[in-house]
């Protein structure tokens, strides 16, 4: 099926998501629509997959004009979407799920014919080699393969255009390589893939052609035999160095050192199994390793925010665990925690605020009870400046602020204390490149004046850019510390659990 | 559970509370417009209820203008019996009947400023505190007993008295604070079942001797001591007393504490996302029982103005009316802000002032303003509602949704 997106408009407000966007998806073609965050990308899924309805421009499908009145439509239609999060319902099984919304019955009782839903799971599994399981229960699943679910959901229902939404944002090296060898073999049996991402080496590795989103334009189209330096700038609209600038490390003496740290949930599982290690002033340790395998409980053990159930951890030679979260935070360490909305910003205070949430009861912003307004104003104003964040007023709301903004208010809040230790949760997750390279350069600036720097990401290359030493968990242990120059393939077994010396 | 872990379920349940904050912080105009759409459909209840409609409907085939003309005078009629119950009697002969009714509004909003305050601190904190009335209770009666056993000189006593109230409504709030705090209580369940545990106190205490006017079986203490009653600031011809002016004061003490000190930084940063004030290094347990013990001494001082004010004549169990719970209503109504809620406060005041004279001057019955203050919390509590009314727009979210 061949698929035409003509002159798109798509407004909210004043804000124009999408202005007039030609795209043209060929059958069988993997189209890589290449985008920062915010530029536009999903709204124009959304678009097309009928939740969003346009305010110009048509759909056409083989040159005749779609109208989509919902996600209904666009399927039976022949167009599948696999979100960011995905839509399963996590107690039902592999099969359940592909049939729910389109449950087949059979009989006068008219009882669910569950065995068809396994045939076509079993079909569609074997067909592309996803080694799915019809009857496992979804939320037993490992993250890669419920996305095969998704993709095996929306197959099932004959899907010719199968969109792909940020879908290695959740994966491991390993999951995203054997994605993009199904994304592959899904355009060779003729199914158009559309795979939106702002990550370069992806689309470098499966796209066919490349159309780049830059505020809701379409700026350019490229082959995939671009270079990443030319596909980021067109991202971007300027030139971005890729790589991240920084001299050799000068270690100091050890400033964290973690020993035996266990953390078992409130259900009883162990979250985090002895953990041991130590991170020097003036040096990097980045923790790679695959979602929930342990970082969130570490960092929040560290800060104090989640209680420890063995072992210790010692700023500066000073226990803090067991302390309270104030008390670790005046010892000198800065926090910018995984999920800035939930942890790091009160979304409906005022950037000024929320640039003082930490030291609000300390001069010189307080003094006794009294808050001091026009300090708060004078400090805010000069940390907007320093940090280049975005906005129209100190005042205005930090919800109201883009991703990459937000992350520099609590960026600034925390540098703005004298730091022992940083500890950074995917310190750029959601961020555009310019803002990457904003935050990256901000935390080098950090390590080279001695404070020694925790970073915990999901993302490989982040690791990889930032780190002095690398430390990989796995399933709430360290399976191994490594130096930064190690292969990608080593990193990736050891982020599924293999041991250094297994993986080398 | 550790210590940790309710901490940390405290702050799970303290987040989830946007449709309480859509309520508490719903948009000015929708608060306006509520008010006006309840005044409306106050006027067709008004008119169903009118013993002259009806009479005229019987004939409205033949004389319809005069099912109208009866319809417009029962609404003109009530509301300006309203009008005359509690802001100017134009009919009264001497400038105290016709200045009266202000200023029974305003006796009548007192308690409902304080304890109004005390809730709207609650509500942008996060916390649904429903507790006013058994603080309110709590605080006369504390309040009241200091008033009528103790033998203090003039002025001393008084403050003496408004003290005990004070920190009966505060031990009150307090209760609920810290076992939400420490043991991970809901606040709702916990000041509902205060409630009844005061009006029963209460009741008890007015059997006992210690409470009980000697020589009478009525569950009513002796009167107030004249040394701890708030004194009367217009004259002896107004019952508006000094406790007015406090609870104006108080309104200014609540707008500093919230917007200008340490404290109210972080019941608002709490109220407004608990896990980012905890991950800040806040102490989100004791933020919740500040917060609470804060609001119960404010619904305290609301007991003293009607114990130490126009109830001085002695505690009976109805001391506290149902300020507890209208002042709920007056928290929501003025938006948790402490000038709205004062305003709120003065309206209700009025509501509830002008019961006489609608049913006196109007021939209506009194529910008609009961019927209105509830379709004014309907209505603020669905915006969606009142837009639809008045054709307004959807409000423009303040994050585009793109990306």
């Amino acid at each position: 099926m061949r698929l035409e997106l003509r002159g798109i408009t798509k407004r909210f407000g004043t804000f124009t998501a999408n202005d007039a966007i030609d795209l043209v998806v060929e059958p069988g073609q993997v189209h890589a629509l290449l985008g920062e965050n915010g530029a536009g990308k999903s709204t124009l899924m959304n678009v097309l997959f009928g939740l969003y309805d346009a305010d110009e421009g048509e759909v056409l499908l083989d040159g005749e004009p779609a109208d989509f009145e919902g996600p209904g439509d666009a399927m039976a239609a022949g167009i599948g979407m696999v979100h960011q999060h995905f839509m399963l319902v996590p107690p039902f099984t592999v099969a359940e799920n592909v049939m729910l919304g389109h449950e087949e019955v059979r009989g006068p009782a008219k009882l669910l014919d569950l065995d068809a839903a396994r045939a076509k799971v079993k079909e569609i599994s074997e067909r592309f080699n996803f080694a799915v399981d019809p009857d496992a229960v979804v939320e037993d699943l490992p993250v890669g393969a419920q996305q095969r679910v998704e993709i095996i959901k929306a197959l099932s229902r004959d899907a010719e255009v199968l969109i792909l939404d940020e879908p290695t944002a959740v994966l491991t090296p390993q999951e995203t390589d054997e994605l993009l060898a199904i994304v592959k073999d899904l355009s060779k049996a003729g199914t158009s893939v559309v795979l939106i991402t702002h990550k370069l080496r992806e689309v470098q590795a499966v796209a066919d052609t490349i159309t780049v989103i830059r505020r809701g334009k379409v700026v350019g189209q490229a082959e995939p035999t671009a270079s990443q330096e030319e596909l980021a700038s067109l991202m971007v609209g300027r030139d971005v160095s890729m790589t991240v600038d920084k001299d050799a490390a000068k270690p100091g003496a050890v400033m964290l050192s973690v020993r035996d740290l266990s953390v078992v949930d409130e259900l009883g599982i162990p979250r985090l199994k002895h953990v041991s290690f130590n991170v020097k002033a003036g040096e990097i340790l980045a923790i790679a390793g695959v979602q929930g395998n342990g970082q969130t409980e570490l960092t929040e053990a560290l800060l104090g925010s989640q209680p420890v159930t063995s072992g210790d951890a010692l700023l500066d030679g000073e226990f803090i665990t067991g302390k309270p979260i104030k008390d670790v935070l005046m010892a000198g360490l800065g926090f910018v925690p995984e999920d800035r909305t939930e942890d790091g910003l009160v979304a409906s205070m005022t950037i000024a605020n929320n640039l003082i949430l930490d030291l609000h009861d300390q001069p010189p912003y307080a003094s006794g009870m009294a808050l001091k307004p026009s300090v708060i104003d004078e400090e805010a104003a000069k940390h907007v400046e320093q940090f280049d964040i975005r906005t129209t007023s100190t005042e205005a709301t930090a919800g109201s602020l883009s991703g990459g903004n937000q992350q520099k208010v609590v960026l600034a809040r925390e540098l703005s204390r004298p730091l022992k230790l940083l500890i950074a949760s995917n310190p750029t997750r959601g961020l555009d490149v310019g803002s990457i390279e904003f935050v990256h350069k901000r935390i080098i600036e950090e390590r080279d004046n001695g404070t020694a720097v925790l970073i915990v990401s999901s993302e490989l290359d982040e690791v990889v850019a930032l780190a002095d030493r690398i430390a990989v968990m796995y399933h709430g242990e360290i399976v191994g510390i490594v130096p930064p120059d190690t292969d990608r393939d080593t990193l990736g077994l050891m982020m599924a659990g293999a041991k250094q010396e297994e993986a080398a | 559970m550790s210590a940790e872990q309710t901490t940390a379920k405290a702050v799970e349940e303290q987040d989830d509370r946007s449709v309480l904050r859509q309520i508490a912080e719903s948009s000015g105009l929708v608060v306006a417009l509520a008010v006006v759409a309840s005044i409306v459909i106050g006027a067709i209840l008004v008119v169903l209820a009118s013993p002259e409609v009806e009479e005229a409907l019987g004939y409205f085939f033949s004389r319809p203008a005069d099912t109208f003309a009866a319809a417009w005078e029962a609404i003109t009629g009530a509301y300006t019996a309203m009008f005359r119950g509690s802001v100017w009697n134009y009919n009264g002969d001497t400038f105290v009947q016709q200045f009266r009714p202000l200023t029974e509004s305003l006796t009548m909003a007192t308690p409902l400023i304080f304890a109004g305050l005390g809730l709207g601190i609650g509500f942008r904190a996060g916390l649904f505190n429903i507790g006013a009335q058994g603080q309110i209770i709590m605080g006369a009666m504390i309040g009241g007993w200091v008033g009528f056993a103790w033998d203090l000189p003039w002025g001393l006593h008084l403050i003496v008295a408004i003290i005990a109230s004070v920190l009966g409504g505060a031990l009150w709030g307090f209760i609920p604070g810290i076992l939400k705090a420490k043991a991970g209580a809901h606040e709702v369940i916990v000041t509902i079942m205060l409630n009844y545990v005061a009006a029963n106190l209460i009741a008890y205490a007015l059997s006992t001797d210690a409470f009980q006017l000697e020589g009478s079986d009525n569950p009513k203490s002796p009167p107030i001591a004249e040394t701890a009653q708030y004194p009367l600031i217009l004259g002896d011809s107004f019952r508006l007393n000094l406790s007015f002016l406090l609870a104006i004061a108080a309104a200014f003490g609540v707008w500093w504490l919230m917007e200008r000190s340490t404290w109210g930084f972080r019941f608002r940063a709490v109220g407004a996302n608990a896990r980012a004030a905890r991950t800040a290094g806040m102490n989100v347990p004791l933020s919740i029982i500040g917060v609470m013990t804060i609001a119960g001494a404010l619904s305290g001082f609301a007991g003293s103005s009607q114990i130490l004010g126009t109830e001085s004549s002695g505690l009976t169990a109805g001391v506290a009316g149902s300020f507890g719970f209208d002042a709920i209503t007056v928290a929501l109504l003025g938006r948790s802000r402490p000038l709205g809620t004062v305003m709120a406060a003065i309206l209700f005041g009025g509501f509830k002032a002008s019961g006489p004279a609608l049913q006196v001057q109007a021939g209506l019955p009194v529910d008609i303003v009961l019927v209105i203050q509830s379709l004014i919390v309907l209505f603020i509590a669905a915006p969606p509602l009142v837009r639809f009314l008045f054709r307004l727009p959807a409000p423009s979210r303040e994050k585009v949704v793109a990306a």
